[in-house]
């Protein structure tokens, strides 16, 4: 059935099964390739993407119950205009592989607008769903702090 | 070789990049020089592959994988130091498969002997070796070679190309070349007369190259030694850097593979239900397995769930108590190897006390964040593959058995590699594609892996089983005997590469004969379990075994002679090898060591010599209500020469993190040849809550540059089961730890 998606600010006529997931619709259908597949499961974050702002994992989450407007890293910042948490990312050069960062980044900034000012609990809490084969966590912890700092002080 | 002849201009071909109208430099001072892989468009020679000036500024061919270690980075600020261009001005592309760009650091490792012992001399014979990788096509990332490989050539092509420049500049002017300056992308000549590099690289490309430039001494050094910020970082932190699964091509198809889990043939399929499913196009049969091909990668991989298979039985041990007696029944056949015996190692000495143990480590699976995957067309008999991989020759090479044409016609584009870890230095994932591009003629097809695929294919780093026996007398090690057992891996990866393996394999007992121990009577003998369950590299190879072998027995030696652990760790190496020995002494001093600990805390510490590079570390654990918590670690590695502290301290962090995560609950075990674990939920490794805090401390007394990306792999296990065993008092013999201990998760 054919349906309209609202990502990034525009729309997007779909028309594919229902129980595709989102993850595969950005992917392959989209061309929005900066969503990552990795476990298909829910077990990682790679996938994650903002639908009205809360932060899901798209490889759960199927077409038809996509059920507002969806944020995806690129439509978070551009290399030539990059959100504050991007902006935090690259001040604290947290990439290694790089792979699972659009879905840590994801996570991070939805965290950021619920909780302007994370503890490091907080911060345990809301990321612990993201893994990181290359392990860059210590680096991801100090950007989201840094990045709550310059929210705060802007 | 005093000169290297005339350089071409107008386009180049660098893989799919094309670069217009400007000049190439490199350096690869070897007797015959091996073809030139960059193919210029108007039939002229291109004789120097690695930098590119043209009139959109300097770019590097690379022609090593970006798999997170930031040789990309490191590589462009060689050439950045000697070309003086800011680093943000250097562009970095992946370099095409060729043997030019052979990897000389990697033969080297693969000759025997302790590397620590080495003198200038057998270190220069080790590079003289090396040389002998182009031969074998081994344009490889891996073995934590690309900073030693890089180190001299990225700034000889960086310095030639720069005095080539103010050579053009100077005939241009009319200036000696001794008169002018480079600054910033620019020469300078007397009088403030500024041309910029784009401007000058016509000119360049019509005069010889000016080679022989000496290198400039580190202590003139602007960007190495420092952290600068990587070139691959803005697209990574805006989900536009490019993976092997983001590849679009036009008229693209998806397709998902699925291949005997038990690693063996198919007898053959049925489709039929699959065929019936949303959006599937054909199931192709490949071999010991089929591609199913669809318009989106979900809704192949679901139609592959849905095809009956009849698999061909394994044939290795079916089950995971099978394969670890097939490798026990190895300790009673003729040693592989014994790299290393010294004194009597077969008596116990009068008097000592003797100790012995058994230990043992389980198949691990890479689990990269990033699937298997690759890309391929197959059109008017070319063949184009696109794919993260660590070995693009050997790529090259099987995708034109696999799809029926010359080698030379198959062209390999490198993307970034969403995780290496020695996974990607094999080359299944390209074959598989190549072979679906043929039978798809004329489309390009993307082959993607599920993540239960990744894991149910792999090459796992092999169980192995260790003895060991020491002996203690007068609060000292007088004898270490270990006898170890696996399957060979790099035997049967050069198999599997079609080259006859040579001699006994050192990744087997790599770790462990070739740690700088002053122990009088010391005893190496590997065994070699032939088996044809699949193995390959895993991040550090056989030190991620070894190291947890040799430095859990050295803590049991040290607890025997009522010892501290890492002070006599540091009595033993002390005389035989100083910067090693160095490394120990600064993570003494950075954890704050004592040699005890409060009730509830536990440390453990641990060294291991690895691909060049000494790294102690002490890990700390504490009981947190009845579950034990990795809290803290600190790590003291000697790399030499630090180019990038920022990214040798990432590396380290993340090297150790990932062996803690496999110390805690890595394992595949196997059911009738095909490996249980799944998936992240059944193997998963440590987030962001249950790692440790990590102090990192960079030295550079080593005389020899060392690697990087693997040596923080190999100390991590022991640190972590020594450290135990001080909280708990029992200790840990086998891993993963979570069979035996309750981890905070
Ligand atoms: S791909 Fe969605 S959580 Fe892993
Ligand atoms: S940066 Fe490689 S998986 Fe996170």
């Amino acid at each position: 059935m054919a349906r309209t998606l609202t990502i990034n600010g525009t729309r997007h006529k779909v028309d594919l099964p229902d129980e595709v997931p989102l993850l595969w619709v950005l992917r392959d259908e989209l061309g929005l390739t900066g969503t990552k597949y990795g476990c298909g499961v829910a077990a990682c974050g790679a996938c994650t993407v903002h639908v009205d702002g809360v932060a899901m994992r798209s490889c759960q989450l199927p077409l038809g119950s996509v059920d507002g407007a969806v944020t995806t890293i690129e439509g978070l910042g551009t290399p030539g205009a990059m959100a504050a948490i991007q902006n935090a990312w690259v001040e604290h050069q947290v990439a290694q592989c790089g792979y699972c960062q659009s879905g840590q980044i994801m996570q991070a900034a939805a965290l950021l607008a619920d909780t302007p000012q994370p503890s490091d609990d907080d911060i345990d809490a809301a990321m612990q769903g993201n893994l990181c084969r290359c392990a860059t966590y210590p680096r991801i912890r100090a950007a989201i702090h840094s990045a709550a700092a310059k929210m705060k002080e802007a | 070789m005093s000169r290297i002849g005339k350089i071409a201009r107008r386009t180049f071909l660098v893989g799919s990049a094309a670069v217009v109208g400007g000049v190439a430099f490199g350096a690869y001072y070897i007797n015959r020089p091996a073809p030139n892989p960059l193919q210029p468009a108007e039939g002229q020679a291109v004789p120097n592959p690695f930098v590119v000036v043209d009139q959109d500024g300097v770019t590097l061919v690379a022609p090593r994988a970006e798999m997170g270690q930031g040789v990309h980075t490191t590589w462009a600020a060689l050439i950045a130091e000697e070309l003086d261009v800011d680093l943000a001005q250097v562009r970095v592309i992946h370099g095409p498969a060729a043997a030019a760009y052979y990897n000389t650091a990697m033969m080297g490792a693969l000759i025997p002997g302790k590397k620590y012992e080495m003198s200038g001399f057998t270190h220069g014979l080790a590079e003289q070796l090396g040389k002998v990788g182009k031969l074998m096509g081994m344009q490889v990332t891996g073995g934590s070679t690309s900073m030693v490989d890089g180190f001299t050539r990225m700034r000889e092509a960086g310095a030639s190309a720069r005095e080539t420049l103010k050579e053009a500049a100077a005939q241009r002017l009319g200036v000696e070349r001794s008169r002018l300056t480079t600054e910033g992308g620019k020469v300078i000549a007397p009088g403030n007369i500024e041309l910029t590099y784009e401007e000058l690289a016509p000119d360049a490309a019509k005069i010889d190259v000016v080679t022989g430039v000496a290198l400039r001494d580190p202590s003139a050094w602007t960007i190495l030694g420092k952290s600068v910020p990587r070139v691959d970082m803005v697209a990574k932190s805006t989900g536009t850097a490019g993976f092997g699964i983001d590849v679009r091509v036009p008229g693209m198809k998806f397709a998902a593979l699925k291949c005997n889990p038990a690693r063996s043939g198919m007898n053959g399929f049925d489709a039929t239900q699959a065929l019936k499913m949303p959006g599937v196009e054909q199931v192709v049969d490949l071999g010991d397995g089929f591609a199913v091909v669809a318009t989106n990668t979900w809704l192949a991989i679901q139609a592959a769930e849905a095809v009956v298979a009849d698999w061909e039985a394994p044939t290795y041990p079916a089950t995971t108590d099978a394969i670890m007696a097939e490798i026990t029944r190895t300790f009673d056949t003729d040693p592989d190897s014994t790299m290393r015996d010294d004194g009597d190692p077969s008596t116990i000495p009068a008097g000592a006390t003797e100790v012995s143990a058994e230990y043992t480590v389980p198949y691990l699976a890479h689990a990269t964040m990033e699937p298997m995957n690759a890309t391929a067309h197959l059109k008017d008999g070319k063949l184009t593959v696109w794919c993260g991989n660590q070995a693009p020759i050997i790529v090259q090479e099987k995708c034109a058995e696999a799809a029926g044409v010359p080698q030379d016609a198959v062209e390999v584009n490198t993307t970034y590699l969403g995780g290496g870890f020695g996974r990607r230095g094999d080359f299944d994932y390209a074959v598989y594609a190549a072979k679906l591009a043929r039978a798809m003629e004329g489309t390009p097809v993307q082959l993607a892996w599920s993540r239960e695929e990744d894991m149910s294919r792999d090459f796992y780093r092999p169980a192995a089983i260790a003895r060991m026996t020491g002996a203690v007398q007068d609060g000292k090690v007088v004898l270490l005997d270990g006898q170890i057992a696996s399957q060979a891996v790099i035997r049967q990866f050069m198999t599997r590469i079609g080259i006859a393996p040579m001699g006994p394999d050192k990744q087997l007992v790599e770790g462990a004969f070739n740690q700088p121990y002053g122990i009088p009577n010391y005893r190496i003998r590997g065994y070699a379990t032939d088996m044809t369950l699949p193995v390959g590299s895993w991040r550090s190879v056989g030190n991620s075994h070894n190291a947890f072998f040799h430095e859990c027995f050295i803590d049991e030696l040290a607890h025997a002679a009522g010892a501290d652990p890492l002070e006599m760790r540091y009595e033993l190496i002390r005389d035989v090898h100083a910067p090693s020995a160095g490394t120990l002494s600064a993570v003494r001093e950075l954890s704050g060591w004592t040699g005890s600990t409060p009730d509830g805390v536990g440390r453990g510490a641990a060294f291991c010599y690895s691909f060049g590079t000494p790294v102690a570390m002490v890990v700390e654990v504490v009981d947190e209500d009845g579950a034990i918590r990795i809290a803290k670690a600190w790590i003291a590695c000697d790399v030499g020469i630090a180019l990038d502290p920022g990214i040798i301290e990432a590396q380290m962090t993340g090297a150790m993190i990932y062996g803690l995560s496999a110390a805690c609950t890595g394992e595949i075990t196997f059911t009738d040849g095909a490996a249980e674990q799944q998936n992240f939920w059944d193997y998963d490794a440590l987030r962001i809550h249950n790692s440790p805090l990590t102090q990192v401390k960079v030295l550079e007394t080593n005389p020899y540059m060392g690697g990087a990306g693997e040596p923080g792999t190999p100390p991590s296990m022991p640190a972590l089961a020594n450290a135990i065993f001080d909280l708990t008092g029992k200790r840990p013999r086998s891993l993963p730890l979570s069979h035996a201990f309750d981890f905070v998760s």
